[in-house]
């Protein structure tokens, strides 16, 4: 690799680049669980569309994971070969896919996110980092349009859409602060100018959520007169392999086929 | 008067198809031709749609990153597919909505295909290979009719299913050349697969009520018989070159005919699942009702805010 990683940052990205695929191939795997499912054709298309993005960016990723890595662990090893604890996705996108409006604010929270991020990331010293979020960064800015559209949608429909997507949103609050938190391993791949600064995503994700919800009319968690008791009990951890019980059944049924047959090419 | 300028109409009609013309939506059909054309793309439409759902059954356990990705395209191409003909359908004063309750209410069939059940992972090739290879050989056809909007539909759909088939394919090729385990999930894949995907055609024309009228006003060219003819003829050197035996004993090359002969196909069975009694039908069903019922409220917010944004305006 021309620009590659020196041996200190090797270990970091390697960890960073997971936290990246996992988070894209746990949340394309639920996605594709509407496929035939969702409420209108043009919806499963859409959705499958985004699932097919996300698990594009997861496969690049976990391959430029296992190539940086150097233990001859190819993406579908990464994918299909380890345990729910040696993943690092956030708890946010392993959670069922609930109702519509459940996918919808999930989508909407992580494609934010995600654009954000990928923004940040097209300007990483590692080019074939790079390069994988260039790309991201197109593809989520679609994912965030289709899934802004539909918190519009929502929000201001009908008496029963409005509803759903506040509960949605209130359930899902909690998941997004260990989102919106780096810790050590992104701040030493800034330090070691491998990536910029991530601490301005928090702020702007923010301000293009608050924004959103209020045109939405949905009433932002930590401005309720309860004080955002949802998102008082944040969850926390997954980015150390910590997880609900959620992501090991997601796991098992994902993982099925490739280690009944660990021999077999498929 | 009004009986004499049918007449002259329907004369000019069939005079243009018979000269190779297509019949555009605004053009003068028969009411039965229209019927017809209903009753035909609004099947072919929820055989795209309840197709999704044999497939979709084992995208959330593809057995590798590649092969998710790539059964998940194919069935989001079906659903697009579906979208295509709906709108086709949609030329013929039909709408979407009409035609999806008649699925769900059982008046509308689909392809008695798609209730069967998908049980190991080889049968996502099989159906790429047999299904969708069935569907090309019909489609292609289908590109050919007379009625312009159902032909340019079917001329784009051929173009992904040809995709759908060489993918379908290449997964029983590997899987064919693979273990012991991989080679008799193929082998149990296409015995079960091969009888069911032969009746796709149809019974035989003489027992077809439809197809004299179709094949006159150029709906359909061929008969099911000779489609049929055609799929086994293209199919049986692919089995041979991935040394997969079909399950018919009687298969054998008619060196005068240049054709495939083949056994019997039990249509008692077919008749069977076509009213309902296969081992899907009402799982495939059940599950089309469920998606439209937990997506009511969806559609219904889809519609209220469109209305509030047009008044506010
Ligand atoms: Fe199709
Ligand atoms: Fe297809």
């Amino acid at each position: 690799m021309k620009n590659g990683p020196d041996h200190r940052t090797k270990n970091v990205l390697v960890e960073f680049l997971f936290r990246l695929g996992d988070d894209r191939l746990i949340l394309g795997h639920r996605l594709s669980e509407w496929c035939g499912h969702a409420p209108i054709l043009e919806e499963d298309i859409a959705l499958a569309n985004i699932a097919l993005d996300l698990l594009g960016q997861a496969s690049a990723l976990l391959r430029l994971a296992g190539e940086i890595e150097g233990k001859n662990r190819a993406e579908d090893d990464l994918a299909y070969f380890r345990e729910a604890t040696q993943f690092t996705n956030l708890q946010l996108v392993e959670q069922p896919n609930g109702d519509f409006a459940f996918t919808i604010a999930r989508l909407f929270f992580f494609s934010a996110f995600n654009n954000l991020l990928s923004e940040r990331l097209q300007k990483s010293s590692i080019e074939a980092l790079a390069g994988i979020a260039a790309k991201g960064f197109k593809e989520s800015s679609y994912h965030l349009r289709h899934s802004k559209e539909w918190m519009l949608r929502l929000g201001n429909g009908t008496e029963e859409s409005h509803q759903r997507m506040q509960i949605a949103v209130n359930e899902l609050w909690r998941f997004t602060g260990e989102m919106l938190a780096f810790d050590e391993v992104e701040e030493k791949l800034q330090q070691q100018n491998v990536i910029p600064d991530l601490n301005p995503i928090a702020p702007k994700w923010n301000e293009i959520v608050a924004a959103v919800l209020t045109e939405a009319t949905i009433i932002i968690p930590s401005h309720q007169k309860d004080g955002g008791q949802a998102g008082n009990h944040a969850v926390s951890g997954s980015r150390n392999g910590f997880h609900s019980e959620h992501l090991g059944h997601l796991l098992a049924e994902m993982q099925i086929l490739a280690r009944s047959y660990p021999d077999a090419k498929w | 008067m009004e009986a004499l300028d049918e007449i002259i109409l329907l004369e000019r009609f069939e005079s243009r198809i018979n000269a190779g013309e297509k019949i555009e939506p605004k053009d003068w059909m028969p009411e039965r031709y229209r019927k017809q054309l209903i009753r035909m793309i609004s099947q072919h439409a929820h055989s795209e749609v309840v197709g999704m759902l044999p497939e979709g059954n084992w995208i959330t356990r593809a057995p590798s990153l590649r092969r998710k990705i790539s059964l998940l395209a194919k069935v989001q191409d079906e659903a697009g597919h579906g979208m295509y003909l709906y709108s086709a359908a949609e030329t013929l004063d039909v709408d979407r909505r009409e035609l999806i309750e008649q699925l769900l209410s059982g008046q509308a069939k689909y392809s008695h295909i798609f209730n069967y059940p998908t049980l190991n992972w080889a049968d996502i090739g099989v159906i790429g290979w047999f299904v969708d290879g069935a569907a090309i050989v019909n489609q292609t056809m289908l590109a050919k009719c007379s009625y312009g909007p159902y032909s340019r539909a079917n001329l784009r759909i051929c173009k992904e299913e040809n995709f759908h088939k060489r993918q379908g394919y290449e997964i029983v090729a590997t899987m064919a050349a693979g273990t012991t385990e991989q080679r008799e999930m193929v082998q149990d894949a296409v015995n079960r697969w091969w009888w069911p995907s032969l009746m796709m055609f149809g019974p035989s024309d003489n027992e077809s009520p439809n197809s004299a009228e179709l094949l006159r006003w150029k709906v359909k060219l061929h008969s099911n018989d000779e489609l049929r003819q055609r799929f086994v003829d293209l199919t049986v050197p692919q089995s041979q070159a991935v040394n997969i035996t079909l399950p018919d004993p009687e298969l054998r090359y008619d060196k005068k005919t240049q054709h495939w002969n083949f056994g019997k196909i039990n249509w008692e069975e077919f008749w069977n699942v076509v009213k309902g009694n296969g081992p899907c039908n009402r799982e495939r069903l059940a599950a089309r009702q469920k998606a439209d019922d937990d997506g009511a409220w969806v559609r219904e917010a889809a519609v209220a805010y469109t209305m509030k944004r047009r008044m506010n305006r």
